[in-house]
């Protein structure tokens, strides 16, 4: 074989995560080759050209989790890394009215006082209790999980580790924790608040991306994940990255490549090749195969345990686990080129309230009834909006004067029971255009451009299997020592030099880069044994 | 009664904030809306405008207006062909800055000299028998900044020769009937302008700005993000940076201009054989290395933030508004070597980042250093390293079309 084609280490995917990986594994001085399926780096962090002047983030809109010290390690603020920070979220409510929140505190328990005087200190006490949960949670992030099944000293350390950090922390805390981890969002938020549309506002962080509504168990931890960013040094805080979320990936590549790493595009790698439980290389469509002693898999884990490996090489109960690891998507994209910006009646002539995401889901039922369609394998009639018109922040994403507006949408679940996705593509587009009209009169006469990408052309486009953004549900039982599997959490697998990174793996999804950095360091550690 | 600058009426109208400072007297907006980072990135990302109308402006003309700026000014004047501007300063005869301003040439014989504190008297009497006249003409023009990455496309719209100006370069044009000088100069750091207009016509201008802003993302920003944008940019700033030497009661309080990191306009001094206020002491302080400060960038340690705050329990803090007080800066043995006089978290840079004074010294690039924060109400030191100023630099700052 040419031994040009002979690496240290191969990633399989050019998503944000394997971008990651390949740049610390570069960095540490593995000659490092990632490969790309597509014409483009950043799998679901990619920005297109639809129309022409119009950037489309066609999947993942926005930057929050991102682990700050992967944007120094690796260099990003160098290569363009410029996050342009949201300085409102606007949540319209059915009658007409809004709560508008931005940067000043005092307007903001203001605001909330217009709704509901006794919530606007709840205000504070809620964000502080998240805050001390987030804060608890942290090293449980930002360190991989102890293999508590192991057997050796390191193990042992790591179990020892974790128990003193959980140990360490309040009895409040350990408690909001667990309520947070395990219980739904809506009886978190009553907690806290009276007012619906309060409730509403901070309930939608809770559904997105997964198969449950706000008053499902499990929403609390969807809603908890959503605030362990800490951008510019406040939680739970979102960006808009300069050109999208493909301007991010594209910082990404440059320093993946300034770091010595290789990136292929056009490249889908067909097989990870094994010989007596030992990783040798990858092979492609076209039959090209690269060699390396490791090989690093960024897909979800459907794809890295069941289709680049034969499954039969793996022990059963590894492929049981993954066979039933839920995926459920049931997001959406409906995107937009705008002729200029929605008039909100309430709000004419502002454009203040469009900095930030406009959250579409003005109170609990809402939302819920909106999952009560996807429960029964159906789209909802009035679906949750998560929209941003990113050009109001960032210029350059659309002609002067007009704008792209990106909505996420929910709930549509992968597997349509009466119909398929193909079929009722424009007709879903509809109803997430006619809530927008509801909300902002006109809107229609807007549209120059609309794209409907629905959760199978997430799966087509990205790889994510049945579409689902965080490539595996964020649910407890597939989460830390979980994620993937039992007893595979750690980013091995059962052949030897065959590695896992990505938002399947630990601690998940979003553009956080954790699951990439985490995984590079258990490679760079077993290396030097 | 409070006295407001001829951009006034309109500029407030876009101030939903109500809030103010006064600025030589003049009422200038702290902050436009209650996202004063929101403004900072309208300049860094798009374009932003301010209102810079209170600076004091003179009209200094005459057959010997050359000679006798040649005679004030640190940087040399002759150098400064009509249509080009220098930032500059003017020291006294012990070579302490007194005051910094841009000096714009219209022509052979006529400038424009701004000034951040009033000068007029101080400069008159240092005519002489040289054939110069001098007028105040501050209340005459308001000065317009438009400054950002998408300010040349807003105002190429308006006026096309802004295309063809390269940095620190001036021109007259006009927008609509008013005519104006357009200037490539700022305080930002950015690629960046600034209108002089006749006070009358103001508004006008100003109108035709905001429309051909839109749709470019333009918005007024207000002294909180200037504050940001400044250092990030490592301008020096007037009663913080440096105080008139004539007005204050200490040596401590006086800076030179080599101390104030401004070195580079004193290249070829030595040779030279022009006299001007301050030059005999300027030269002694280059020949003796008798500086007792160097003004360089800090740039903190992100890990040992982040560790000093979270070993505290505290999520660590990310700040873009610079502090307002000093922070001392020690060796690695705990000696006091210098201050950090602005400190800020950059969202740009994504660090910490400072203008520190060091004893020259302990001022070369890369070198170590230990900041003093404060953390529970002690004080802790987080590691620092000196870096070149300016410390965010785009090229599109200088670059030509």
């Amino acid at each position: 074989m040419n031994s040009t084609n002979q690496y240290d280490a191969i990633v399989v995917g050019g998503g944000h995560n394997g971008l990651v990986n390949g740049a610390y594994l570069a960095k540490a001085g593995l000659r490092t080759l990632i490969l790309e399926r597509r014409h483009v780096v950043g799998g679901a962090a990619i920005t297109e050209e639809l129309t022409p002047g119009f950037q489309f983030t066609t999947f993942s809109y926005a930057l929050s989790l991102l682990r700050p010290e992967i944007i120094h390690e690796l260099d990003l603020v160098t290569h363009g890394f410029f996050p342009l920070m949201m300085p409102s979220s606007f949540h319209p409510t059915e009658d007409g009215d809004y709560l508008l929140l931005g940067e000043d505190h005092g307007l903001n328990l203001r605001e909330i006082k217009r709704h509901s005087p006794r919530d606007a200190d709840s205000y504070d006490r809620y964000h502080h209790d998240l805050d001390r949960v987030a804060q608890a949670v942290r090293p449980l992030f930002d360190n991989p999980p102890p293999n508590i099944f192991g057997k050796d000293p390191e193990d042992h350390a790591d179990v020892a580790w974790l128990l003193n950090h959980l140990g360490s922390i309040e009895q409040k805390v350990m408690h909001d924790s667990v309520r947070l981890l395990t219980g739904s969002a809506s009886d978190w938020l009553d907690d806290y608040f009276e007012n619906e549309t309060v409730k509403g506002f901070h309930a939608s962080s809770s559904i997105i991306g997964s198969k449950v509504g706000p008053m499902s168990q499990g929403s609390g931890l969807v809603l908890l994940f959503h605030k362990m960013g800490e951008h510019d040094g406040h939680l739970g805080s979102w960006a808009f990255h300069k050109q999208g979320n493909g301007g991010f990936t594209q910082v990404l590549a440059r320093a993946a490549e300034s770091l010595g790493a290789e990136i292929r595009l056009e490249s889908a790698v067909t097989s990870v090749v094994s010989r007596e439980g030992r990783v040798t290389g990858v092979a492609l469509a076209d039959g090209t195969e690269f060699t390396a002693p490791v090989v690093v898999s960024a897909l979800d884990p459907r794809r890295t345990f069941l289709e680049l490996v034969e499954p039969r090489e793996l022990p059963a109960d590894l492929v049981e686990n993954v066979e039933r690891f839920r995926f459920h998507g049931v997001s959406a994209k409906v995107n937009f080129a705008l002729d200029g910006l929605p008039v909100f009646p309430a709000l004419k002539d502002r454009i203040d309230q469009y900095g930030g995401f406009i959250n579409i889901g003005p109170t609990v039922e809402y939302v819920e009834r909106a999952f009560d369609a996807a429960k029964y394998g159906w789209y909802s009639e009035r679906p949750f909006i998560d929209a941003a018109i990113q050009s109001v922040v960032d210029p350059d994403m659309a002609p002067p004067g007009q704008h792209v507006m990106s909505c996420f949408v929910q709930y549509a679940p992968y597997h349509l029971k009466r119909s398929d996705w193909d079929t009722e593509r424009e007709a879903f587009g509809d109803r997430a255009q006619a809530v927008l009209e509801s909300h902002f009169p006109g809107f229609g006469d807007l549209v120059l451009h609309r794209e409907v990408v629905t959760p199978l052309d997430i799966e087509s486009a990205t790889g994510l299997s049945e579409g689902n953004i965080f490539a595996g549900e964020l649910l407890a039982p597939q989460m830390y020592f979980f994620r993937p599997a039992p007893g595979w959490s750690q980013y091995r697998t059962p052949i030897d030099g065959y590695y896992q990174c990505g938002s399947g793996t630990h601690p998940g999804g979003c553009v956080m880069g954790s699951p990439a950095k985490l995984p590079s360091q258990r490679i760079l550690k077993d290396l030097a044994r | 009664m409070v006295s407001t600058t001829p951009f006034h009426p309109r500029l407030s109208q876009l101030n939903t904030t109500g809030l103010y400072t006064h600025w030589q007297g003049q009422l200038s907006a702290l902050r436009y809306s209650h996202a004063p980072k929101h403004e900072y990135f309208a300049v860094r990302n798009s374009v932003g405008i301010f209102d810079t109308s209170p600076l004091h402006k003179y009209r200094i003309r005459g057959r010997d207006a050359e000679r006798f700026l040649a005679g004030v000014l640190v940087r040399d004047i002759r150098t400064c062909r009509p249509g080009r501007a220098q930032y500059t300063m003017w020291c006294d005869d012990r070579g302490f800055v007194c005051d910094d301003g841009v000096v714009f040439r219209h022509a052979e014989t006529d400038f424009l000299l701004t000034a951040a504190r009033p000068n007029l008297g101080y400069l008159h009497r240092l005519v002489g028998r040289l054939d110069v006249e001098m007028a105040d003409v501050t209340e005459d023009y308001a000065v317009l900044a438009v400054q950002g990455p998408n300010s040349r496309a807003v105002l190429a719209q308006l006026a096309p020769e802004v295309q063809a100006l390269r940095y620190f370069e001036h021109t007259s044009a006009k927008i609509g009937p008013a005519p104006v000088t357009l200037s490539r100069t700022g305080f930002t750091g950015d690629l960046g302008y600034e209108i002089t207009v006749e006070s009358g016509q103001a508004i006008d201008v100003l109108d035709a700005v905001l429309d051909a802003g839109e749709g470019h993302g333009i918005r007024p920003f207000g002294e909180e993000a200037l504050m940001m944008l400044r250092t990030e940019a490592g301008l020096p700033l007037v009663d913080v940076d440096f105080y008139d030497s004539r007005l204050v009661h200490t040596d401590h309080e006086r800076i030179t201009p080599k101390e104030l990191g401004m070195g580079w306009m004193l290249r070829g001094i030595e040779d030279d054989t022009r006299p001007f206020i301050g030059r005999t002491a300027i030269r002694r302080e280059l020949t003796e290395e008798a500086s007792r400060w160097a003004t360089v960038g800090l740039i903190v340690d992100w890990q040992h933030w982040d560790r000093l705050h979270r070993d505290a329990g505290l999520i660590p803090p990310k700040d873009e508004q610079p502090l307002s007080y000093e922070s001392m800066l020690y060796d690695g043995e705990g000696g006091q070597v210098g201050y950090a006089a602005a400190f800020m978290y950059s969202p740009v840079l994504q660090r910490h980042i400072g203008m520190a004074r060091l004893r020259p010294d302990m001022a070369a690039p890369d070198q170590e250093v230990h900041l003093e924060v404060w953390i529970h109400h002690k004080p802790e030191r987080v590691r620092a390293r000196i870096a070149r100023l300016p410390l965010f630099n785009p090229e599109r700052k200088t670059a030509n079309v």
